[in-house]
């Protein structure tokens, strides 16, 4: 299938429109369950939002309840100044992305993007205008007859994706979209999507597991865990500085030492580290290490960069990069990710031998257990 | 020369005998797994039917056209219009009050489905003669529901509602219905639940996303199951007997008596002869004319 989006045909479905979303004290119970848990949130007007969780998290709960799917015990949901918490599902007005897709088998690719336009009772020859703009902006343009049952995986994303923005709804809702799709579709579908958000311009919650894909498509990830937000950071932000043990770990892969903070000093194993920013209050934190963030250094390198010993454990080799397993003094396992580039490979240590890792004082983290 | 070397020169054809063979083999051992119930088939159906065939074509003087010529007869005709009246009604009843069950079950809650299942296949389970006794008792003149109807001064006649079509029509459709329901449950639980989400979130008012998604998903089980009480209907025997009274003489009824009562094998094959091949025409023209799988996709 050919890559990116048809740039003219983005040109004209291009809509201006798009709303604000104001979320706030929205609780949701299942029992005992909280799935949401006093929730507040605003999305601003085109913003791409990205809600990331665990399974069980509440994330497709909240998208649930902003798409009218579920009722919530309480809370406030606006669209622009709107209150649509009492408004049925067919009356929100907003695009969504089901992550089964949800296509109707008994309709053609071109019915299914026809249906929303249908119900709006729109005439014949817009209908089809409509229709063929939307699949060719998904590049389907020559599947219009196709049965839905004749579609690969990607084209059937493709036509649910139509279906959604073929009304130009202001808000756009997806439900994991691409978790069906093989790897190297859903990273090329992610660019696509991001790219489709840019020119269309509307207001897009996103769920997903994948904290990657959230990274790369959002403008905003909204962390969530027990039915709650644990941290909304831009991607960047939210990746280089975490603000609880959670994130960490959710967002990237980490290891974490604990560490010892008194008097605004944060001693590991009796040394003090440099770090990005002052230590918080809490007397117990843990170091967040990331693989890629240690550099192994010669012994008499590494001034101003924080310094760890240990023994290599494990050697895998993975193509792209390498990753070391190395105990430290105290029987704790880190892991230490490095780039297969040449001057890297040639100098790869053996398991069993004793190395220096360092660690720059701005990657330097420290997280405590529970968010403040 | 090492074996892969060896292997190469007899031309890439290592075994190919024998996996052939082996693949042979088993088929034969599938055939004769199969064998016992294709025997009996054959023996007990194909057998019988051939016979009955014959039957219906002969006379006391050898070849004769005489039973089939009878049909034409004012009785035979009231017989097959009553048995497509009935047959037509009783499978209506049943879709009308089918297929909210069906509905019903296949939304219901996992933990309630079991209680609704067994309220359809309870009867099912029991004996036919049974339910249909069960009926006489509750819809003769003093019955219960008469009983009921005149002691809460609803009435003041007893109703006729059994030894006539109304009796007969109410004792078919309750045993006829779980055949409609079974069907149309299966296909409606295959119905992917965000598809209904979809055509709300499209824009579709509930009575829209029903009439224009449920409702064309779930017409393959309609209609299996509409097929299936229909042809059902129309072979029906114990019900109409117990229930019409006398009154109601279905197809099946008219086989019997000219049997039992007049020792007609001949003209009994031939209504049985009949009978088969209206039920199989219909069978053919239902299927010809809802060829609905063929534009449902398997997703």
């Amino acid at each position: 299938m050919p890559g990116g989006l048809d740039e003219a045909a983005v040109g004209q479905a291009r809509t201006t429109a798009s709303l604000p979303i104001t979320i706030s004290g929205v609780t949701k119970s299942y029992g005992a369950f909280r799935a949401l848990d006093d929730v507040s949130l605003e999305v601003a007007s085109g913003e791409f939002l990205t809600l990331l969780g665990p399974s069980g998290s509440g994330k497709t709960t909240l998208l649930m309840v902003l798409a009218g799917f579920v009722r919530p015990d309480c809370g406030s949901l606006l669209f622009g100044e709107r209150e649509i918490v009492l408004m049925p599902p067919h009356k929100r007005d907003v695009g969504m992305v089901f992550q089964n897709y949800a296509l109707f088998p008994h309709m053609t690719v071109a019915g299914n993007v026809a249906y929303p336009l249908k119900l709006r009772r729109l005439a014949r020859g817009e209908i089809e205008e409509r229709v063929r703009r939307a699949l060719d902006l998904v590049q389907l343009g020559a599947l219009g007859e196709r049965r839905i049952d004749q579609l690969s995986g990607g084209q059937k994303q493709r036509v649910a994706l139509a279906r959604a923005i073929v009304f130009e709804p202001r808000i756009l809702l997806m439900d994991e979209p691409l978790s069906a799709l093989d790897k190297k579709l859903r990273e090329q579908m992610q660019i696509e999507l991001r790219h489709l958000h840019e020119r269309l311009g509307m207001t897009t919650v996103y769920v997903t597991h994948d904290q990657r894909e959230a990274l790369t498509m959002s403008d905003r990830v909204a962390v969530i865990d027990r039915g709650r937000f644990i941290q909304i950071d831009r991607p960047r932000r939210l990746y280089e500085r975490p603000r609880s043990r959670f994130v960490a770990d959710f967002v990237g892969e980490s290891s974490f030492l604990p560490v010892e903070v008194a008097g605004g000093e944060a001693r590991l194993n009796g040394r003090t580290l440099r770090t990005a920013e002052p230590p918080g209050p809490e007397r117990r934190q843990f170091l967040v290490v990331r693989p890629e963030k240690l550099d192994l250094v010669a012994d008499q390198d590494g001034a101003g960069l924080n310094l760890l010993e240990g023994r290599v454990k494990e050697h895998v080799y993975q193509g792209e990069s390498f990753l070391l397993y190395v105990t430290l003094g105290n029987d704790v396992e880190i892991a230490m990710r490095q780039p297969t580039r040449r001057e890297v490979l040639e100098r790869v240590p053996e398991a069993g031998e004793i190395i220096r890792l360092a660690i720059h004082p701005e990657d330097t983290i420290l997280v405590p257990e529970e968010a403040a | 020369m090492t074996t892969a070397a060896a292997w190469a020169e007899v031309g890439g054809a290592v075994n190919a005998e024998a996996l052939r063979m082996q693949a042979a083999a088993e088929n034969r051992r599938v055939l004769a797994l199969a064998s016992p119930g294709l025997i009996l088939i054959a023996l007990v159906l194909f057998l019988p039917m051939g016979w009955l065939f014959f039957l219906s074509f002969t006379g006391d003087s050898g070849f004769t056209l005489e039973h089939y010529r009878r049909m034409a007869h004012p009785a035979y005709r009231k017989t097959f219009t009553t048995t497509f009246e009935i047959s037509f009604i009783v499978t209506a009843a049943c879709v009308a009050l089918g297929y909210p069950l069906a509905y019903l079950m296949s939304q219901i809650a996992e933990r309630a489905r079991p209680f609704l299942l067994a309220c359809v296949l309870l009867p099912f389970w029991t004996s036919l003669l049974v339910r249909t006794y069960a009926w006489l008792v509750l819809l003769q003149r003093r019955g219960v529901i008469n009983d009921w109807l005149i002691d809460l001064g609803l009435i003041d006649e007893p109703l006729r509602i059994v030894h006539n079509m109304t009796g007969t029509v109410i004792g078919m459709t309750h045993i006829m219905l779980p055949f409609l329901v079974l069907p149309l449950y299966a296909s409606m639980k295959a119905i992917d639940r965000d598809l209904m989400k979809a055509a709300s979130n499209c824009g579709a008012t509930p009575v829209q996303a029903f009439r224009q998604v449920f409702l064309p998903l779930s017409l393959p089980g309609l209609f299996a199951g509409v097929v299936l009480v229909f042809v059902l209907c129309l072979g029906f025997y114990v019900t109409p007997a117990v229930l019409g009274g006398g009154r109601v003489v279905m197809w099946a009824m008219q086989i019997e008596s000219n049997v039992a009562l007049y020792a007609n094998w001949g003209a009994a094959s031939a209504l049985g002869v009949a009978l088969l091949i209206v039920t199989l025409a219909i069978l053919w023209g239902m299927t010809r004319l809802f060829r609905i799988d063929h534009h449902l996709g398997r997703s």
